[in-house]
């Protein structure tokens, strides 16, 4: 299912503000999303989950600057380039065509003034302009169709559509490009439970046939475990662990992912207690020492407070295909 | 279409309002100051006459204060607003028709001109936060706090004269006919411009500034988000998502805030002996003409409903929120 | 005559699920009320209106002359007996302009204070007992907001008994609360559909208790700001009405002086110094009180604020200025910022995992 890397982002950081007022959001965040793979990446608000997702397409409002890092794409038609190296015009062009974004505000996604169908084809316009405007209109309904919206809402504002059709039209318009990679920023958040999951699955239909890669961003571990294929898990603007999706489920090794997936009621598999993690996110102005998880980790010892533990492969049997960042888990140097 | 209806009635009730504020202020003002011009000019006025200033003013005291009031509104509806002691014998309705054009020309014209303008630049300044708009704000404060009527001394103090391109006042030049001619539009146009510019530079700063904070807010919004993410050139998510939307508050402030300048800028006129509604009102002031100022009153005040009326219209356009299916 | 600039109304429901971590706002902004004075418009505002105020008080005891006193000195210019010069009259401009200060700041202030409360009595109640006491309160509000204000003023200030200053506050008061009554309502709306009010209500509170301890602390900052936009109208049409000649007979007042420049031709003479210090004092004041606006209102909504720093280096040398949509890349080397140290000699199986002290399970 998965094959070579199509994004890889590297070191990236992001800060909001400058100089010593700086917050860092995200710190040396390196991450790899290959052909076709869904990439899920989980972490309590304020983990830096939605700012890297932002960050990596230079989406972030003032005050958020990117403070280091690359972006490698690699474009199956226009060979390798560092997304952050690009001028405005070319940032224009990989957007959406490359990579399209789903947005977790489903009510505000959608510009209230314009018909369904302007908004559909004015991306269009942008990035075909040879397309004609009748070749415009069958592409935008051959979309809706595809998210399973009838052509006559085509004409329809955004206020006559429920919350789950605007995120299926939001769906919809992200894949009308044909991008190589879809990120979803808490899509399905603001929906009730069974939407989410007919959406999610109709997703990963879609993903199928079209073979695109998603990074999928949410605080629910639960509906990652079910939907992706690899799982990352932030904690204080860095990646604590990374593995496939079933090994992190089943062995979690930072005692931050075994306090997350220990926090909700699993949907599938045996029934186990729920418990919370203590204590409350890490406020990104004064982050703690060391490993920024060791004052609410309940395996904290010696050398957490004063030392950040490096991403790497820990040395478990299933340790080439996970890393994790963990003082209990010291990286296997080669 | 229902809001429409809602709205014409919401005017028609204001109408009612003012119509019945104007039935009352004459009948507060002590010791019958109309019966004292009145008696001044009898023997001049036809029994007609006398009988219309009587039920504006209330002076028939045999009468219920009800009987009065359908009385007055009968009246209303002949056209009748009584008889004009400024301009006697002239009825106050003959005497406002010849001011309306030239408040409708200067006022209502310069007003559309400085809410365009002012929005264009509010686009502008709120885009591209700090860019040379910005830096424009401080002085257009300072502009809008000034009244507008001293701005017209100025300008009239520094720009006009005996020997300026500016007539320091009037309407047209003395001694021509007023006629849609090459001699008379061309004097018209360049009496007007000195108060419209001074119009336009005290009002244009509020219109900047709500849409400037209008497009900062927008600006935050998801959809300008998505826009930016979906490729479209700077221009469409400016113009097309960012200042579409900021438009709607900026149109019904408009609405809302036309009764509030209206009133300010009527007093150019008075600096600019310009003879229009505003000048009228001074005039009708200074002499006590009570006829003609309750009349102007009604006037402006069913002008800036009717305005009010058509930036509605404009609203409903312009959101397709407000427009229901069917 | 002012435009209600405030955005307060526009800008608190300040929705958008897509919040970014925004971690700018300082923690603290809530605690300290009146931290806006450190906003520096606000502050200049301040200082200036305080100036004002004191002149207010001590103008008519320190003006050099009486403002009435006729001299032989007619339509002087400015020199050093008569700092802005004397009237038709050889009255002298600055006694006028500092006697006429009292009147303007007591009138504008009385007239704001009142307008203030009759906005808040029906914003609130509107916004709060809803129902058809919101929609009687609500239409009120509106007729009272289309009708042309200074016009209205004109002609009952004309037609009323000359009562001197009090009267033109009262009818300025009466005439101008109905902007204000409309946000406060509509803010109203908003807060009582919040969790703690509904709570309160639900404990059977008393109305008025939830709306004097609960609400009203809320709206602090829009009945401020309503407040100080409802005196710098209250100003400018006391001194229109002074300058078309209704309401003058209630002492000086910097429209008296106007009325008096334009009437006796002070422009075709060229006596600037007659009509322009009365004009740039209702301007410095109505800037002043502007100024404080724009605090208050950026006080509210930080995002108004014009941002501090709005260009920055990027990665290619170029400054370029911040803004949505295009996060500007400081440096794009994919060298790591933490250097972690290297591991120390710890191994897993000898360490004996700390237990945190306290709140461990």
């Amino acid at each position: 299912m998965t094959g070579d890397p199509i994004l890889e982002i590297k070191n990236l950081n992001v800060d909001y503000g400058l100089g010593d007022q700086a917050v860092h959001a995200v710190r040396d965040v390196n991450l790899t999303l290959h052909r076709g793979e869904v990439l899920g990446l989980a972490g309590e608000s304020g983990s830096g989950k939605s700012t890297l997702a932002y960050g990596l397409t230079r989406l972030l409002a003032p005050p958020g600057v990117i403070s280091g890092g690359e972006v490698i794409y690699h474009s199956p038609d226009h060979g390798t380039y560092d997304v952050l190296g690009l001028d405005d015009k070319g940032l224009r062009d990989f957007r959406w065509a490359e990579t399209a974004i789903v947005f977790q505000g489903a009510m505000n996604s959608l510009n209230p003034v314009h018909k369904i169908s302007t908004q559909l084809t004015d991306v269009l316009e942008a990035h075909e302009p040879k397309m004609s405007a009748h070749a415009r209109n069958a592409r935008a309904r051959e979309m809706l169709k595809l998210v399973g919206i009838a052509a006559d809402r085509m004409d329809a504002y955004p206020h006559q559509l429920s919350g789950g059709m605007r995120q299926r039209v939001m769906i919809g318009m992200a894949l009308i490009l044909q991008p190589q990679v879809v990120i979803m920023d808490e899509p399905t958040t603001a929906l009730d439970v069974v939407m989410q999951r007919q959406i999610l699955g109709q997703l990963i239909e879609l993903r199928e046939r079209l073979g695109f890669s998603v990074i999928f961003i949410t605080h629910d571990l639960s509906l990652l475990v079910e939907f992706s294929d690899r799982i990352a898990i932030m904690y204080g603007g860095r990646i604590v662990e990374e593995a496939p999706a079933g090994a992190l489920y089943k062995d979690s090794l930072h005692p931050y992912s075994a306090g997350l997936l220990g926090s909700f009621p699993a949907l599938r598999g045996p029934r186990r207690e729920l418990t919370g993690i203590p204590g409350s996110p890490p406020d990104l102005k004064g982050m703690p020492t060391g490993c920024s998880f060791h004052p609410r980790c309940p395996k904290v010892f010696d050398p957490c407070a004063d030392n950040i533990p490096v991403l790497g492969p820990p040395s478990t049997p299933d340790g080439s295909t996970r890393t994790v960042a963990c003082w209990l888990h010291p990286v296997v140097t080669a | 279409m229902k809001y429409l209806i809602q709205r014409i009635l919401f005017y028609v009730f204001t109408a009612w309002a003012a119509i019945t504020l104007n039935f009352f202020i004459p009948r507060m003002i002590p010791g019958d100051p109309v019966k004292a011009l009145l008696s001044r000019f009898q023997g001049q006025m036809s029994s007609d006459a006398i009988e219309s200033l009587y039920i504006l003013f209330g002076l028939d005291k045999d009468k219920s204060l009800w009987q009065q009031y359908l009385d007055y509104w009968v009246q209303l509806f002949h056209g009748d607003l009584g008889l004009s002691f400024t301009a006697f014998p002239s009825p106050v309705s003959e005497v406002i028709s010849d001011a309306l054009p030239w408040t409708l020309g200067l006022v209502g014209v310069t007003t559309i001109i400085s809410f365009f303008l002012g929005t264009g630049l509010g686009v502008l300044a709120g885009w591209r936060r700090g860019s040379w708009v910005d830096g424009l704000l401080p002085a257009t404060t300072f502009l809008s706090s000034v009244p507008y009527f001293w701005l017209g001394l100025l300008a009239i103090f520094l720009l006009a004269g005996p020997d300026s391109f500016f007539p320091s006042s009037g309407g047209y030049e003395p001694g021509l006919v007023p006629a849609w001619d090459q001699y008379f539009i061309p004097s018209a146009l360049q009496h007007s411009l000195l108060p419209a510019l001074t119009i336009l530079i005290s009002s244009v700063s509020g219109w900047i500034l709500s849409m400037r904070n209008m497009m900062v807010t927008v600006s935050a919004e998801d959809y300008i988000t998505v826009a930016h993410a979906k490729g479209l050139s700077d221009r469409r998510v400016a113009l097309s998502y960012a200042a579409r939307n900021a438009l709607l508050p900026n149109v019904s402030g408009f609405a809302l805030s036309l009764g509030f300048i209206v009133g300010g800028t009527l007093l150019v006129e008075i600096v600019f002996s310009y003879p229009g509604l505003g000048f009228l009102l001074f005039r009708a002031v200074t002499a006590k003409d009570y006829p003609l100022m309750q009349g102007i009153f009604l006037v402006i005040t069913i002008s800036v409903l009717v305005a009010n009326l058509i930036a509605d219209i404009a609203y409903l356009l312009l959101d397709p929120r407000t427009r229901k299916e069917g | 005559m002012t435009i209600p600039t405030s955005s307060v109304e526009q800008v608190i429901p300040g929705q958008g699920a897509m919040a970014q971590p925004d971690p700018a706002r300082p923690a603290k902004a809530k605690r300290q009320r009146f931290r806006f004075i450190a906003n520096k418009k606000a502050f200049t505002g301040v200082v200036v209106l305080g100036l004002y105020i004191l002149f207010a008080i001590i103008g008519p005891w320190v003006a050099p002359y009486d403002p009435d006193a006729r001299s032989e000195d007619l339509v002087q210019p400015p020199s050093g007996a008569h700092w802005l010069g004397t009237t038709h009259l050889g009255q002298d401009v600055l006694s006028q302009i500092l006697d006429g200060t009292r009147t303007v700041m007591v009138v504008g202030l009385a007239a704001g204070a009142m307008a203030t409360i009759l906005s808040v009595l029906i914003g609130v109640t509107a916004g709060y007992l809803g129902g058809g006491w919101d929609d009687s309160l609500s239409a009120l509000s509106n007729v009272f907001l289309v009708i042309p204000a200074l016009p209205l003023i004109i002609i009952v200030t004309a037609a009323a008994p000359s009562g001197g200053a009090v009267l033109v506050a009262l009818i300025i008061g009466f005439t101008s609360w109905a902007w204000n009554a409309r946000v406060l309502r509509a803010q109203t709306l908003s807060l009582r559909r919040r969790d703690y009010i509904e709570a309160s209500r639900a404990n059977g509170e008393k109305t008025w208790r939830i709306i004097l301890f609960e609400i009203l602390p809320n709206l602090t900052a829009i009945i401020a700001s309503g407040f100080v936009g409802t005196v710098i109208f209250a100003v400018t049409s006391e001194i229109t009405l002074a300058f078309i000649g209704i309401g003058a007979d209630s002492g000086w007042n910097w429209g008296t002086i106007l009325f008096w420049a334009q009437s006796q031709q002070a422009l075709a003479q060229g006596a600037w110094w007659w009509f322009v210090p009365a004009g740039l004092a209702i301007a410095f004041l109505g800037t002043a009180l502007s100024l404080i606006n724009f605090g208050i209102d950026e006080f509210v909504s930080p995002r108004l604020r014009s941002a501090g720093k709005t260009k920055v280096k990027t990665a290619s040398g170029r400054t370029v200025r911040m803004r949505v949509g295009f996060t500007p890349v400081l440096s794009n080397s994919s060298a790591p910022h933490t250097h972690a140290k290297p591991i120390p000699a710890v191994t897993t199986a000898a360490a004996t995992p700390v237990l945190k002290k306290e709140g461990s399970q």
